[in-house]
């Protein structure tokens, strides 16, 4: 099988690449663009870790194929932040200690982000049963239901 | 000084046995003199309680006459 | 100056919730770990893994797959060098079966090529011969003579006759006339317990680059709680010396005691060596919960005499656990804690470790101590229900208190327990009325806490700030701790300090992260590094005025004559002797080195507030909060977020977690799917009250935190499913269809 060469745009910037037919977004992503950010927990959809948003839907890159990627905006943890200016989440985060190893976090600030777009004004519930496949094994998940409310009231805000 | 359960059948089935030692090597050594099936353990690894400040494989942990000393397996943690 | 002097108890900076170092890295997916680095020329490593429970492996043939285009190495246990040491070379076969395969998921050989896809397919061309061999994976089953027998003559001196020869270790601790004890007793329960195996469950798989070179030097870059421990192991089972071997600790995406350890690093360095060239491996989900560290799992009988009014005359508990298909000695500290949270005039436990072919256990956060501590109060609380007591007068009639002969043998020091249970029964939540259908469940738990061999290395730049060198990988925030005690010694702003975590070459041996150690240990050889630099900067001040060294104290970051007679000087602060130190004398940095000793012991109580759907015997917890003596709790949003992530891996243990194997061994669970974790939707908020009773062995009164929290709530949450359902559960976790079966068996 030869590589397939796909056309997308990935927080923002064009990017090109080539992939094989078989292979998931997340190993493009990681091993041919270098976004490392995106992180691999499991491979089969199961831990979230990996969240990017595809046209602004929440996928796990893992279940995606790289070619899937052609014509489309891909939003990763890397393209959060504006220059020097974290998002609010990134921020809340920070704040609210709301990491302890931090490698679930990528993929819970994208899913994250991708609620709080949804749904401005979520409940302690709806954020719970929003970030339910993203699993983290160290916090608890308290400071992180926190954290995500902080940064929602404060976009709500702003 | 007292030694845990399963080391008593090494020691003439003693809980608690005395040594003459100002240290926690010498304690290793004249236990190990006293009671040769003690050394296998020894070798593993022990720690030692002295008036309740746990200390791991430290040699030169003074010990005071009136000091109480326990000895305990060498532990792991996560 | 009084350095030396303990009991510090008034503090600017520790205890305070600055923003952890690493935070900003971690927000934006700069952070490094394990999987997020290459190398130019980099092959991937693959690992082939016995499809069967126990077999012997008559050939591996691996031509075919040396043959294929794209592969430049092919291994098998041939290649890693002769260890002699008993418990190295159980890691060295462990991470390469030698000869048999000990349980499904067991590595038989691996692969280094040029790309993923060819790595598989040469898996696939290697030839196995397997001759397949009777197998037993239940502790109970493979202590019975006649069981299959996993690994033969590896027992200890002090295991009696009459076992299979799975037994492999025994222990027994304990103090008082337990017989007597017993016959003072109004009531009597004695009843037997089983634990699942669990898995630490790290959302970062295992993983490592190698880089070994022609002239035997060799680099790794690998996740991991202990690069100087990977150091050590890795070097005996290659055959190297330390000193050609650099390890290097990437961030590490959890790790939970389940990273103490090696399992693809020494294979990735033989690959490395084979093929001249570098070598990642990365390990999938599914070989991270076949092939690497579960915890033990268990079989438990308690007995436990109690008087009528809750004072309890005799305990007794004989535990059985597997660690898996090599010798484990876990059993050695829950035989130790199972009763440490009482003061019992006559206690006895007795432990034994079979072994069963299941994978290796590694540590998991207070190792042994969860699965007792459960057993022990599961039969308090069932004591307390027959006897119409209220459980937590009863665990305060009974707690352990300063003077306490323990359970284990030591006299306890300054503890907690007492003021943690005073702090639970004046909560609110322990009042708060329960809703139809609801119940409550409490227990205590108890972790020792680690001290050990530390390393550190602290600098004073010109400039005025401070860099902090230590060798223990950050599991949870332990950069921001170390800064901020080092902050609080040297009388400067926390972010004018930086610490980092050295590789191998560039400190001291440092034991890994473990038995909630770092914050107690590094912290402690942070201030006496602290207290040498600033040893030295008084020197350079008073050599600058000219005045004794004895004649200068340090006083909030600054060098100041010692009293009237010594000069009158204005202080010089650190940043001003710093900016100097050139021209006086030369850099200054401060060090310490030391095998940390006086560790404080560390208790808990967590209080549940559940509900059991008597449909489908789902558990939903709807309350629950934590109290522990964390002694001094340098950044409390970290202690706080350990109590929490604690208590929500034993929730998971108690009610879904659980290796779960098939008639012919092999596991059936081996993903995130299957093996669930708790996930947001499972909880509530878990409330924390933190208390600070100063150890008085570290000078800031820091105990260990992290690993106390996991062991209360098995027997929490069984106590409350028990009240909840009027049914006495007795084995974990109490998943829907267990819970389902308990209540349709009482009808």
């Amino acid at each position: 099988m030869s590589n397939i060469h796909v056309t997308t745009s990935i927080n923002g910037d064009p990017v090109e690449f080539v992939c094989a037919p078989d292979e998931p977004l997340l190993d493009v992503l990681r091993n041919r663009l270098g976004l490392t950010g995106v992180k691999e927990g499991c491979g089969t959809g199961d831990c979230g870790a990996c969240s990017v948003l595809v046209d602004g839907r929440l996928v796990c890159s893992c279940l995606v194929l790289g070619v899937e990627a052609e014509g489309a905006e891909i939003s990763t943890v890397e393209g959060m932040a504006e220059a020097e200016t974290l998002h609010p989440l990134q921020q809340a985060f920070i704040d609210h200690a709301a990491l302890q190893c931090g490698v679930c976090t990528p993929g819970i600030l994208v899913a994250a982000k991708a609620l709080l777009a949804k749904n401005p004004d979520p409940t302690d519930e709806e954020v719970r049963f929003w970030l339910a496949g993203n699993l983290c094994r160290c916090t608890g998940y308290d400071k992180i239901v926190r954290a995500v409310q902080d940064a929602a009231a404060q976009m709500r805000s702003a | 000084m007292l030694l845990w359960g399963s080391l008593r059948s090494f020691a003439d089935g003693r809980a608690e046995v005395e040594v003459e030692a100002s240290t926690f090597k010498e304690v290793l050594d004249r236990l190990a003199e006293a009671y040769p099936g003690l050394r296998p353990q020894i070798a593993r690894g022990v720690s030692m309680a002295l008036d309740g400040r746990v200390y791991r494989e430290a040699w030169f942990a003074p010990i005071k006459p009136d000091s109480e000393v326990v000895l305990m397996p060498y532990m792991q943690g996560g | 100056m009084a350095l030396d002097s303990n009991g510090k108890r008034v503090f600017k900076v520790v205890g305070t919730r600055p923003a952890r170092p690493d935070g900003v890295d971690k927000v934006t997916g700069r952070a490094l770990y394990g999987a997020d680095v290459s190398a130019p020329g980099m092959l991937v490593g693959r690992i082939l893994r016995s499809p069967h429970a126990h077999a012997r492996i008559v050939s591996i043939d691996t031509s075919a797959a040396e043959a294929m285009q794209g592969v430049k190495a092919v291994i098998t246990s041939r290649d890693f060098a002769v260890v002699e040491d008993a418990s190295t070379r159980d890691v060295q076969v462990n991470c390469m079966a030698d000869g048999k395969a000990l349980y499904d998921g067991h590595a038989v050989a691996a692969v280094a090529a040029t790309s993923a896809a060819v790595a598989k397919a040469a898996l696939k061309a290697i030839k196995v011969i397997y001759e397949v061999l009777p197998h037993v994976t239940d502790v109970d089953a493979a202590m019975k003579a006649g069981s299959p027998v996993v690994q033969a003559s590896r027992a200890v001196e002090n295991v009696p006759k009459g076992f299979s020869e799975n037994v492999t270790h025994h222990c027994e601790f304990g103090h008082g006339d337990v017989a007597a004890g017993f016959a003072k007793a109004d009531k009597i329960v004695s009843r037997s317990f089983k634990t699942a195996a669990t898995h630490q469950g790290y959302i970062e798989p295992h993983a490592c680059l190698a880089s070994m070179t022609s002239d035997g030097k060799a680099d790794l870059w690998c996740c991991t709680q202990g690069q100087f421990n990977v150091r050590s192991l890795c070097a005996s089972i290659m055959g190297m010396e330390a000193s050609q071997l650099r390890v290097t600790a990437s961030e590490i995406g959890g790790g939970f005691g389940g990273k103490t350890t090696v399992f693809i690093e020494p294979v990735a360095l033989a690959l490395s060596k084979k093929a001249g060239r570098p070598v990642k491996v990365v390990m999938t989900r599914d070989e991270v919960f076949k092939a690497t560290g579960p915890t033990v799992s268990t079989s438990i009988d308690v007995k436990i005499g109690m008087t009528k009014d809750g004072r309890i005359t005799a305990a007794e508990a004989h535990m059985r656990y597997s660690g898996g298909a090599f010798p484990c000695g876990t059993v050695d500290m829950g035989a130790m804690a199972g009763f440490a949270a009482y003061d019992l005039p006559a206690v006895r436990t007795y432990g034994w470790n079979a072994l069963t072919n299941r994978p290796k256990e590694a540590a998991y956060r207070a190792p042994g101590a969860p699965q007792a501590i459960y057993a022990v109060e599961s039969v308090v609380d069932e004591l307390c229900q027959v006897l119409k007591l209220d459980p937590l007068d009863v665990r305060l009639l009974n707690a352990a208190r300063k003077g306490t002969q323990s359970s284990y043998g030591p006299v306890f020091d300054d503890i907690g327990l007492v003021a943690t249970l005073e702090a639970a029964k004046a909560h609110p939540h322990y009042h708060a009325p329960l809703g139809a259908g609801q119940a409550r469940g409490l227990s205590c738990g108890f972790w020792f806490n680690f001290g050990g061999n530390t390393c550190v290395s602290l600098n004073v730049n010109t400039d005025g700030t401070v860099g902090v060198t230590e060798g223990n990988p950050d599991i949870g925030g332990s950069r921001a701790s170390i800064s901020l005690m080092a902050a609080e010694e040297l009388g400067i702003p926390y972010d004018r300090i930086r610490t980092i975590i050295a590789d191998t070459a560039s400190l001291g041996h440092n034991d890994v992260t473990d038995g909630s150690r770092v914050t107690f240990s590094v912290g402690l050889a942070t201030i006496k590094a602290a207290q040498d630099a600033i040893r030295k900067m008084c020197g350079r001040a008073a050599k600058i005025w000219g005045i004794d060294e004895e004649a200068v104290e340090w006083i909030d970051g600054a060098a100041v004559p010692a009293g009237p007679n010594a000069g009158k000087f204005p202080p010089m602060s650190l940043a001003e002797i710093a900016a100097v130190s050139f021209q006086t004398g030369g850099p200054i940095a401060g060090h310490h080195e030391f095998n940390a000793d006086g560790a404080g012991v560390s208790f808990g109580v967590h209080l549940v507030d559940l509900e059991v759907d008597k449909e489908t015997g789902a558990t939903k917890i709807l309350r629950y909060t934590v109290f522990q003596d964390a002694g001094k709790a340098v950044h409390p949003a970290y202690v706080e977020g350990q109590m929490q992530g604690g208590a929500v891996q034993g929730i998971g243990w108690a009610l879904n977690e659980e290796y779960i194997y098939g008639a012919d061994g092999r596991l059936q669970n081996a993903g995130f799917l299957d093996y669930r974790v708790p996930v947001a939707s499972d909880l509530p908020m878990i409330d924390t009250v933190i208390l600070e009773i100063p150890n008085p062995g570290h000078p800031y009164g820091v105990r260990g935190v992290g690993e106390t929290p996991i062991v209360p709530p098995l027997a929490a949450i069984s106590n409350g499913v028990s009240r909840a359902t009027g049914v006495r559960m007795s084995e974990l976790p109490m998943s829907p269809p267990r819970v389902l079966k308990a209540i349709m068996a009482r009808g």
